[in-house]
């Protein structure tokens, strides 16, 4: 099935002469929630820049929805939706008059129930005649989510959106972004926040210098690149590892009281079994054993070491 | 055609125009006023007519183009500029909307803004002189047409524009003297011969004469080739906001 975003050799080289993407393949299925990820100045963007009609593609083709985003831009502009990452509203414009004319300029009738639902289920009604400049930035963040909520897209952009927003508005959007994938649509968010993608996304994509290490499935990419480790806490502080246990690779701890077994639990044999009976016959006493699993934090950053 | 973005841009200019109604339409109608209070009455009392007409008078067509000329400039400059400027640009350009369909709504509102002002000021005028309109038609004809070019060169002023400064060099450095020596306080026919000829050069005579022409049934350029270059200046502003958009000159990257 084709996915609902497709990205096929995408490379934008700037005036500079800056090549901010070298070369992107992506699908983007109908219905996920995918996660950019990537440090800054890694393409990320650049890339929602080039599907949503705002940057000019130096080669490379794009479709939304089946359909060209240069030579057939209204049918896929209006499946978009955008919210961009720096805090951009006409100050002095009240909150509802500035998303009614998103929706306006999105080419769909006005519908104030609506937008009303919109404006609800963003906590933002009872502030519907404020004006913008008044509002806190958490708010104004809202606007720029309702906005882009106005015309009811089909594919939702949200650019690092909770860049600098508190962990209860954090939650709640979250919640929001949770509720419109219910209702089918397509979310692409780019996040410095691993947390939020191992907590919200389907798949993950992995954004850096212009080109798109990886997209995985979140859960599969965790297990297939995530390790576990074991520490295994002794009773007696150890001088050296022992000769007949050199094969494990085995770190021991600062003072010899502790040592770490790392080991990948899709592999054939973890060793763990072989490993245990080996301590019991070096005559080791355990005192205490415990696992842990790397998160996606680890894996984002051994990539992008990897890539650098 | 997406006439219901064609309304919202519109819609929303307007409000913007409205929100600030004191200021749009009292300091043009002040300025206005001292115009007419320092040419018409305090220097006009010593001239006595200008090709039949009293001086007073004559000046009106003049200060109305010179308000509607800098109101056109200005609020079309601003309108796309604003955007531009606090990054809110981002959503014209994602929107399904076609690059005539953003000039529609901004110069359409633009346009809309001086020609309400344009209208203020000669009632205003009706205050201060004695008025006939020989030719009401017409002269709506050259108010339309003229807040129309100005509003459209505005609006390439206001994408070319980096800073404040430059949105107001334009105004300030080319229309207004452009204005003042473009026969509004006086017929070129005073002029030597020399700067008759060079006054041709100037778009605005024809603006003002063509304008003139309109209220008193004379003018200096024969309102024929006035309508001409109103229309050729028009066509020229046309062909440039075609050409920004086609490169996405200072809006894409």
């Amino acid at each position: 099935m084709p996915g609902i975003v497709s990205v096929t050799d995408l490379r934008k080289v700037y005036d500079g002469g800056f090549e901010a993407l070298k070369g992107v393949n992506l699908e983007i299925r109908k219905g996920e929630i995918l996660a950019l990820l990537g440090p800054n100045g890694a393409g990320k963007t650049t890339l929602i820049s080039a599907i949503c009609g705002i940057t000019t593609p130096t080669s490379g083709v794009i479709e939304v929805g089946g359909h060209n985003v240069q030579t057939d831009f209204r049918a896929s502009r209006s499946l978009i939706g955008l919210v961009p990452q720096e805090i951009t509203l006409e100050p002095f414009e009240k909150v509802l008059n500035a998303v009614r004319f998103s929706r306006g300029l999105f080419g769909k009738k006005a519908d104030e129930a609506y937008l009303e639902k919109v404006l609800r289920q963003l906590s933002l009604w009872d502030k519907k005649d404020a004006r913008i400049k008044e509002l806190s930035g958490g708010m104004k963040r809202r606007v720029l989510i309702a906005k882009a909520l106005s015309h009811e897209p089909r594919v939702l952009f949200l650019d690092e959106p909770t860049a600098g927003v508190d962990v209860d508005l954090r939650k709640e959007m979250w919640a929001v972004v949770r509720a419109l994938k219910a209702d089918g649509v397509t979310i692409i968010l780019t996040t410095h926040y691993i947390e939020e993608a191992e907590a919200i996304a389907d798949r993950v994509g992995v954004i850096a210098n212009g080109e798109l290490l990886l997209v995985e499935d979140k859960v599969k990419m965790m297990e297939q690149m995530g390790k576990k480790q074991m520490r295994i806490e002794l009773q007696q502080p150890l001088d050296e590892i022992p000769q007949s246990m050199a094969h494990y690779d085995l770190v021991r701890g600062e003072d010899g009281s502790f040592l770490i077994y790392t080991y990948d639990t899709q592999g054939e044999r973890t060793g763990i079994t072989s490993l245990f009976a080996d301590i019991a016959k070096a005559g080791l006493v355990l005192k205490d054993v415990q696992t842990s699993q790397s998160t996606l934090e680890d894996i984002f950053v051994d990539l992008v070491k990897e890539d650098a | 055609m997406n006439l219901q973005a064609i309304l919202a841009i519109y819609k929303f200019e307007m409000v913007r125009f409205f929100r600030t109604i004191a200021q749009s339409v009292v300091s043009p109608v002040l300025s206005t006023s001292l115009y007419f209070v320092v040419f018409g009455a305090a220097i006009g009392s010593r001239i006595q007519q200008v090709d039949g007409i009293s001086y007073a008078a004559f000046i009106v067509p003049g200060l109305v183009m010179l308000s509607v000329l800098t109101q056109s400039l200005t609020n079309a400059a601003f309108g796309i500029y604003f955007p531009k400027f606090i990054g809110t640009i981002y959503e014209i350009l994602s929107a399904p909307v076609s690059h005539l369909e953003i000039v529609i709504g901004y110069v359409g509102a633009a346009a809309t803004k001086s020609m309400i002002i344009g209208l203020i000021i000669l009632a205003t005028a009706f205050a201060f002189v004695d008025l006939h309109i020989l030719h009401p038609f017409w002269m709506l004809s050259f108010l339309v047409l003229t807040c129309l070019s100005f509003s459209l060169f505005g609006f390439i002023i206001g994408i070319w524009a980096k800073s404040f400064e430059q949105l107001n060099l334009v105004p300030m450095l080319i229309v207004t003297p452009l204005v003042f020596l473009g026969g509004s306080f006086y017929s070129i026919s005073m002029l030597p011969e020399f700067w008759q000829k060079v006054t041709l050069f100037n778009p605005v005579v024809y603006l003002v004469s063509g304008f003139r022409w309109s209220f008193f049934g004379q003018a200096d350029v024969g309102v024929g080739i006035s309508l001409v270059m109103i229309v050729v200046f028009l066509g020229l502003c046309l062909a440039v906001i075609g050409w920004i958009f086609r490169t996405g000159y200072r809006l894409k990257s």
